[in-house]
């Protein structure tokens, strides 16, 4: 199971995916994702066991904070892994999702 | 056809143009010497008045406005009220020079505006001109904002980011396709440095529409490198399919290439494209893909296309000051290539020796050639080989010196037919076609009289008055159709006219009258219509001014007959007549077939040979009692060369035959002869006064053994042996 989804009450959800998000499990991830942003509400998403993201991924993501931002729904990311933040970087779309990055030690030692 | 003549039209403005300003340079020098010499004054008043004029009516209005001030000053002079002394001359000397420079730049670029340097000398001259102050203020006031204009473009160039700005838009496919942005974002970090990213999210739709299998970014990059824009380009490469790729250089680059602008050479003109490219500031690709659009673009009616410039400038691939700096180098390159590629007047005679020298070249490379397939020589075949292409390339280019053009030609008659339907109270239109065709020079000017002639005849006798025109149910503006083009070899000039046609009956009873026929003549109508140029004979009641004394038609026919030509009339009664001259594309070399029959050797003009048949091959036969050859099926006259030649002696022995096949029009013919002897580059030699009216034959030439080969009139044989 790539996602692991654990409901936070009535109105959050918190999501981590476990998987590369990339062209190839884009689609799949969309169907997933998609029916937890409800309006109103709170979407987490853990970014944490990303091991790898490219353009397609990175586009879902546009597109989820997109929807919410749409339906009033509060989603964030959180826990970026590593591929995330770099491809985040690259994009200059950090103040996009405007969710604080944790920059570990030796990543900023970079 | 209006624009062709428009475009000969200026340049024989320009040459003559050219030809007063230097005549003026040199009627005001000889003013210092001789200062009151009315006539010289006189001279240089008529150049600018001249120029001023012509200028006007192409809409030169800057020429036009300039010279008008001279001129003035100038009338001034010639009527006394102002001195001419050497500080005027000088000024008139600029003037000038001026006036020449504002020429070439209103040919140069019809619609642009003068530059204002050229405006500003322009009007520094006035002022010289004229003493008036005034003209230096508005002067002033133009440098002046032209400064501030400079250094406002120069502070923006330093306001903006000193990286090259890459825009990349994506195709819905490009994922699918394997194309990730984010490669070439990594791959653009080992050639520089990014500064800035900008992702384009708007595109991607929130909607439920949303694929998340297609792409819908857009990025636009800033990009610090030393890199070059090919360099660049190369990392999208692979991508180049699915993505919309611009590159814009920095603005630093613009400087470097504004100077690789200026240092570039002048030798020769480039399109715009090609400039931009070798200094780098596009690439091969960017051109395409602005060309492409040009293409796709639709034409305004008005503005016609777009230029590349704007294109380019628009699709953000180069900054507007890169391509003005090109385009202003191409201008300079062009103006200084016209300067030095401009015409050069030569003396006719000394073409003629070129092209006499030529022949000679000819027929010695053919006696060169003999002696090497005599000798055997084969090393030397190859030399030999490669000389012979080299010799027919000049002869080609040789000849080629006096092709002209016969439009010039046609166009003079435009006043011809004016005049005369106004003298004749006719309204008579002069429909030109075809005249871009070619041919030599000395052909042009033979055939400008005849010409004249037979116009005339068809504005006398062939277009009827407007009255008579209506009556008969057509427009009451008639037509002279002047047409001119290319046929095996020859050129095809056509008179045609939708007047009355010819009177058979009057040919015919002038004819009897004078002798020419009998009475009980068996003509066809054609005959009857071609007796008109016989001696003698004008179907006009009364003689006019203009045409009518019947001296004209048989001196036409015998002007064209002495260019190796042949003319002939048609005509359908009350619909029109059609004169057709037919003449050689050129007087001096020919390529001929060579053929040989009873020993001796002829020459057949190699355009009007349709085909050889090999020797008793089974394809032909000739029927002796009905008098044709049968080819494949298809009957055609024949004619023996050899029996034609020799008439009276019969053939010694009936050797192996093979047919050559004419063409001349649409008629067609076999001739019988003994050998082929294949291609010959034909030098013509008139035939002597002695043999001026021997028929069948039009010429002769110099073999390369020195025996002489005689070059046959395939038009006339032809029509020999369509009678028989």
């Amino acid at each position: 199971m790539a996602i692991n989804v654990t409901e936070q009450g009535d109105s959050a959800t918190y999501i981590a995916i476990a998987d590369e998000m990339t062209i190839y499990t884009a689609l799949e991830q969309k169907n997933e994702l998609l029916p937890h942003l409800k309006p109103n509400h709170k979407l987490q998403l853990d970014l944490s066991g990303v091991s790898e993201i490219d353009s397609a991924g990175m586009q879902l993501l546009i597109h989820i904070k997109l929807k919410a931002k749409e339906l009033d729904n509060e989603f964030s990311l959180v826990q970026h892994s590593e591929a995330v933040v770099e491809v985040i970087g690259l994009f200059n779309l950090t103040s996009f999702f405007g969710d604080p990055v944790v920059i570990t030690a030796d990543r900023s030692a970079l | 056809m209006t624009e062709i003549d428009l475009g000969s039209a200026l340049v024989t403005f320009m040459q003559e143009a050219k030809d007063l300003l230097e005549e003026m340079e040199a009627s005001l020098l000889a003013l210092e010497d001789n200062p009151d010499d009315s006539e010289t004054v006189n001279s240089v008043f008529r150049a600018m008045h001249t120029i001023k004029g012509s200028s006007g009516l192409f809409g030169f209005n800057p020429v036009v406005s300039f010279t008008h001030e001279a001129e003035t000053v100038l009338d001034h002079v010639r009527n006394g009220e102002r001195k001419i002394d050497d500080a005027l001359i000088s000024i008139l000397l600029d003037c000038k020079d001026h006036t020449a420079s504002l020429l070439e730049f209103c040919v140069e670029q019809p619609e642009a505006e003068v530059t204002d340097e050229l405006t500003a000398i322009g009007n520094q001259l006035v002022q010289q001109l004229t003493g008036n102050d005034n003209v230096n203020d508005t002067l002033a006031i133009i440098s002046v904002d032209e400064q501030e204009a400079t250094v406002e473009s120069l502070d923006d160039v330093k306001d903006m980011a000193d990286s090259w700005l890459i825009s990349l838009s994506f195709k819905a496919d490009a994922f699918r396709m394997g194309v990730d942005p984010l490669s070439f974002f990594r791959y653009l970090k080992t050639l520089g440095d990014i500064q800035r990213v900008l992702v384009i999210t708007t595109d991607i739709p929130s909607t439920d529409d949303f694929d998340p299998e297609s792409c819908y970014l857009n990025c636009k990059l800033a990009f610090k490198s030393d890199a070059d824009k090919q360099t660049i380009e190369d990392v999208f490469e692979f991508a180049a399919d699915d993505c919309d790729i611009n590159i814009l250089p920095p603005n630093s680059k613009v400087e470097t290439y504004l100077s690789l602008l200026d240092d570039s050479s002048e030798s020769h003109i480039q399109r715009l494209g090609d400039i931009l490219v070798e200094v780098g500031a596009l690439t091969k690709n960017d051109i395409t893909k602005a060309l492409n659009t040009q293409e796709s673009t639709e034409i305004d009616s008005i503005q016609g296309k777009k230029p590349l410039g704007e294109i380019l400038v628009e699709q953000q691939v180069v900054q507007p000051a890169v391509v003005d700096k090109a385009l202003e180098k191409q201008q300079q390159v062009k103006q200084k290539v016209v300067a030095e590629a401009s015409f050069i007047r030569v003396d006719s005679g000394k073409l003629g020796q070129l092209i006499n020298l030529v022949g000679e070249l000819v027929i010695s490379g053919a006696a060169m050639n003999l002696m090497v397939d005599r000798h055997g020589l084969t090393d030397v075949e190859e030399v030999a080989e490669s000389m012979n292409g080299l010799v027919s390339n000049i002869r080609d280019i040789a000849l080629d010196l006096r092709m002209v053009p016969i439009g010039e030609t046609f166009s003079r008659f435009r006043r011809v037919v004016r005049d005369v339907s106004k003298e004749l109270g006719k309204d008579i239109e002069l429909k030109i076609s075809g005249g871009e065709t070619e041919l030599d020079k000395t052909v042009v000017e033979k055939i400008n009289d005849p010409l004249t002639h037979l116009i005339r005849n068809s504005l006398d006798h062939g277009i009827e008055s407007p009255e008579a025109r209506l009556q008969a149910g057509k427009p009451e503006k008639g037509y002279i159709k002047l047409t001119a083009r290319h046929q095996s070899g020859h050129i095809i000039i056509q008179i045609i006219d939708d007047g009355a046609g010819l009177n058979k009956e009057r040919i015919v009873a002038k004819a009897i009258s004078n002798g020419i026929i009998s009475g009980e003549h068996n003509l066809s109508d054609q005959e009857i219509y071609n007796l008109i140029f016989a001696a003698g004979l004008s179907t006009k009641a009364q003689a006019s001014d203009l045409s009518g004394r019947g001296v004209g038609m048989d001196v036409v026919r015998r002007n064209i007959e002495g260019l190796r030509g042949n003319v002939s009339i048609d005509s359908i009664d009350g619909q029109g007549t059609t004169i057709t001259i037919q003449l050689p594309l050129t007087l001096a070399i020919i390529d001929g077939f060579m053929v040989e029959t009873w020993n001796e050797r002829y020459i057949i003009p190699l355009a009007m040979v349709e085909e050889c048949v090999e020797m008793n091959s089974g394809e032909w036969e000739v029927d002796e009692a009905q008098h044709y050859v049968n080819l494949r099926g298809v009957a055609m006259p024949y004619l023996r060369l050899g029996e034609y030649f020799n008439s009276g002696k019969s053939s010694a022995e009936k050797g192996r035959e093979s047919l050559v096949v004419v063409r001349s029009g649409k008629n067609k013919a076999g001739f019988v002869v003994d050998e082929l002897h294949g291609e010959h580059q034909t030098v013509i030699k008139p035939l002597g006064k002695i043999f001026e009216n021997l028929a069948g034959l039009t010429g002769a030439t110099v073999l390369g053994d020195g025996s002489v080969a005689l070059i046959l009139d395939v038009q006339g044989l032809i029509q020999y042996a369509v009678r028989n």
